[in-house]
């Protein structure tokens, strides 16, 4: 078996937090702290880097006993939610920051992108800039000049070399910015987010040329919340959570963890007892679910799961006429539809209605269900805003385009396409 | 290549790995000074004639305070001019004062650096260590000028001078290496520069020739000569103006300055690491 090319063995890194300021209530107090403050001061800012056995209260660890092996050619996804570690590993793993315990060891020439333009200067122009950022990120000036043209030509700003680049739009900026980084030829390159920046057209051209870098048999550390460039860029995937490694495996596997346990889900809320539970003295909220139509695994929902939307509830007026109105609106506010159960008489007791949405309708976002019970088709009972919110996640697309896919909604439609002449 | 990361580094010198990576890195650090040169002028009208006017305007405001109110025109040794004679000071005082203020405040200036790319960290304090040579081989011609103006000639001490610059450049490097690491963590280093910058000069025979030192107390004498800077601005004079060699105040100069690189060497080496957690 091959030697691995990182080797990453009990890393843990120790920060501190800020604790509180005390606050003085009297001015005798106040003039004290001020008296206090430098050597208070002086105390905080020396404890930056030095840290005593009995204040554990102040300290917070980044990374805790995280271990993995990568082999030459291994795309690598680091996935978790803010704060979970990721920027801290890559950070270690770049040599900004040291370990506080553990060991790395790494063959081969690294090169780190945690920002796109690090050194970018607003006075020098452009060329200048480049020749700068390129040797800031470990070329040598031999190698810039040898790529300068295909560097420029990447960035598509071929006119604008020779001004200073404060003149520059910010997207001309990020282009040549990530053209010379793109132009890099180290054997592990470690990517914070990048993705971030430039539009769409521009990070497909990025995400194209990733793609080339690992087909170059170089190994790729990779931050990223677009779980689509994951998907189809990282081989393997590792996932933390407070510093500490969740899960390491098959990328699929990883994101499927992953959005189980961090899906904006709350994909079932059952109210316990009638006396409690939303409602008047007509209607009460039991249940509200959803789940896949088939029943088949976890609570994460992609674009082409079938889902049932189901309400239970306490009718308390025997015989009345009930049917059931939900709205459908996305996080951010625009509603996406409006569905009417059938109108029923029913009798006083606990009925259930659920509602089919097929799959290949709903677009990747987090929803919520506003529910409205009608009596008599035309009075509006009982109203309960945001009854259950759930997530509908993107699938692996065949497509080199990674980026949010537009509209409300997201059909696949039945297509023709005939050659006529 | 072939990298190994563990906790912190020992208190140690540089090794020979830490030499090869400033070597690769060679390159970043010819940019660094050429981007200081390139952007310290820019939108200027004088240029690098800054570089002249800036010691020059100094000098003369010395010559009116010193030399006529003060009465040290007439007390000059050899016949020089007190313009000559303070500028003569002046030239290698500026490029210490504005290299040690660029260094101190150096990683201050380039955190971008320290928390989002690795490199050898020391290559910071040295660009202005460097950039700044610029400004004072531009002031050293005009030196050159106001002597041949007021018909001095060019003593054949003058042979000594790559001795007195190297000294000046490695104290210069050695300061810049203890405050920039001090100042990254604790910023009221570059407070106290206002006013060290301008003690530090009083105590070097800029302003007042070396004379009026040496008839002070003995120990003061003792003290003054192991300030480095006395025997550099003296030592840099006599190779400009002529004068007999300060040998023995350069050399207890000389200890205290590869005192100060030495250790300044090991001190930022082992606060190097944790820049990027204190910025």
């Amino acid at each position: 078996m091959a030697k691995p090319i990182i080797t990453v063995e009990n890393v843990s890194k120790r920060y501190r937090i800020g604790l509180k300021e005390q606050v003085d209530d009297s001015v005798g107090g106040a003039i004290m702290s001020i008296l206090k403050s430098p050597f208070n001061n002086f105390k905080k800012l020396r404890n930056l880097t030095s840290f005593d056995k009995d204040d554990e209260a102040g300290v917070f660890w980044a990374l805790r006993d995280v271990s993995f092996q990568l082999k030459q050619g291994d795309v690598l996804g680091v996935i978790g939610k803010n704060g979970a570690g990721k920027s801290t590993l890559l950070k270690v793993l770049s040599r900004i920051t040291p370990p506080t315990t553990g060991h790395i060891e790494i063959n081969g020439r690294v090169s780190s992108l945690l920002e796109v333009g690090t050194g970018f200067h607003q006075d020098l122009t452009g060329r200048e800039n480049v020749y700068l950022n390129g040797t800031i990120l470990g070329m040598k000036r031999k190698e810039i000049e040898k790529k300068f043209d295909e560097i420029v030509a990447f960035s598509g700003i071929e006119k604008f070399i020779d001004t200073p680049v404060k003149r520059y739009s910010s997207g001309m900026t990020v282009r040549l910015a990530f053209a010379v980084a793109a132009h890099l030829e180290p054997d592990i390159m470690i990517i914070d987010e990048v993705l971030a920046v430039g539009d769409a057209e521009f990070q497909k051209k990025c995400l194209g040329k990733m793609q080339d870098v690992s087909e170059h048999g170089r190994t790729v550390l990779f931050v990223s919340h677009n779980m689509q460039a994951m998907q189809s860029l990282c081989n393997k995937s590792i996932m933390l959570e407070n510093g500490k490694l969740k899960m390491e495996g098959r990328t699929d596997e990883v994101i499927n963890f992953y959005l189980s346990k961090h899906s904006a889900n709350q994909v079932e809320k059952v109210w316990d007892s009638i006396d409690t539970a939303d409602g008047n003295e007509l209607i009460r909220m039991r249940a509200a679910r959803i789940s896949k139509t088939d029943g088949t695994g976890s609570d994460v929902f992609y674009v082409n799961s079938d889902l049932n939307f189901e309400f239970e509830f306490w009718n308390l007026e025997d015989g009345s006429m009930i049917n059931l109105s939900i709205v459908l609106n996305t996080i951010k506010g625009e509603t996406i539809f409006n569905a009417l159960s059938a109108a029923k008489r029913i009798s006083k007791g606990v009925h259930r209605i659920v509602f089919y949405v097929p799959g290949n309708l709903l677009n990747d976002d987090v929803y919520s269900i506003d529910l409205y019970f009608v009596k008599n088709t035309t009075d509006v009972i009982f109203r309960l805003e945001s009854a259950i919110s759930f997530e509908v996640h993107d699938i692996p697309r065949e497509t080199g385009w990674y980026g949010k896919w537009i509209g409300a909604v997201r059909p696949i439609l039945k297509t023709d396409y005939l050659e006529i002449d | 290549m072939q990298t190994e990361i563990t906790a912190r580094k020992k208190w140690q010198f540089l090794d020979g790995r830490d030499l090869r990576e400033v070597i690769h890195y060679k390159d970043l650090l010819y940019m660094l000074v050429v981007r200081d040169i390139n952007v310290l002028y820019k939108q200027t009208i004088l240029g690098f004639a800054w570089a002249i006017v800036k010691p020059l305007f100094q000098a003369l405001i010395f010559t009116v305070i010193f030399g006529y109110l003060a009465g040290m025109a007439n007390k000059m040794q050899g016949n020089i001019p007190y313009i000559v004679f303070t500028f003569a000071g002046l030239v290698p005082w500026t490029y210490f004062a504005t290299a040690i203020t660029g260094s101190t405040g150096s990683l201050i200036a380039n955190t971008q650096f320290l928390t989002k790319v690795y490199f050898p960290r020391i290559i910071i304090p040295l660009t202005p260590i460097l950039s700044k040579m610029v400004d004072f081989v531009v002031s050293l011609v005009a030196l050159i000028i106001l002597i041949l103006a007021y018909g001095i000639a060019i003593p054949p001490t003058i042979i000594y001078l790559p001795i007195v610059l190297i000294l000046l450049v490695l104290t210069t490097f050695g300061m810049g290496l203890w405050l920039s690491a001090m100042a990254i963590q604790y910023r009221d280093v570059q407070q106290l520069m206002q006013f060290l910058v301008p003690i530090l000069m009083y105590m070097a025979p800029v302003v007042l020739p070396l004379a009026v030192f040496l008839k002070m107390k003995p120990w003061v004498v003792t003290v003054l000569s192991f300030y480095p800077m006395t025997g550099i601005v003296e030592g840099f004079r006599v190779c400009m103006v002529g004068g007999d060699m300060p040998w023995h105040i350069l050399l207890y100069g000389s200890i205290t300055t590869f005192i100060i690189l030495f250790t300044g060497i090991i001190f930022f080496r082992a606060k190097e690491d944790f820049f990027a957690d204190v910025v």
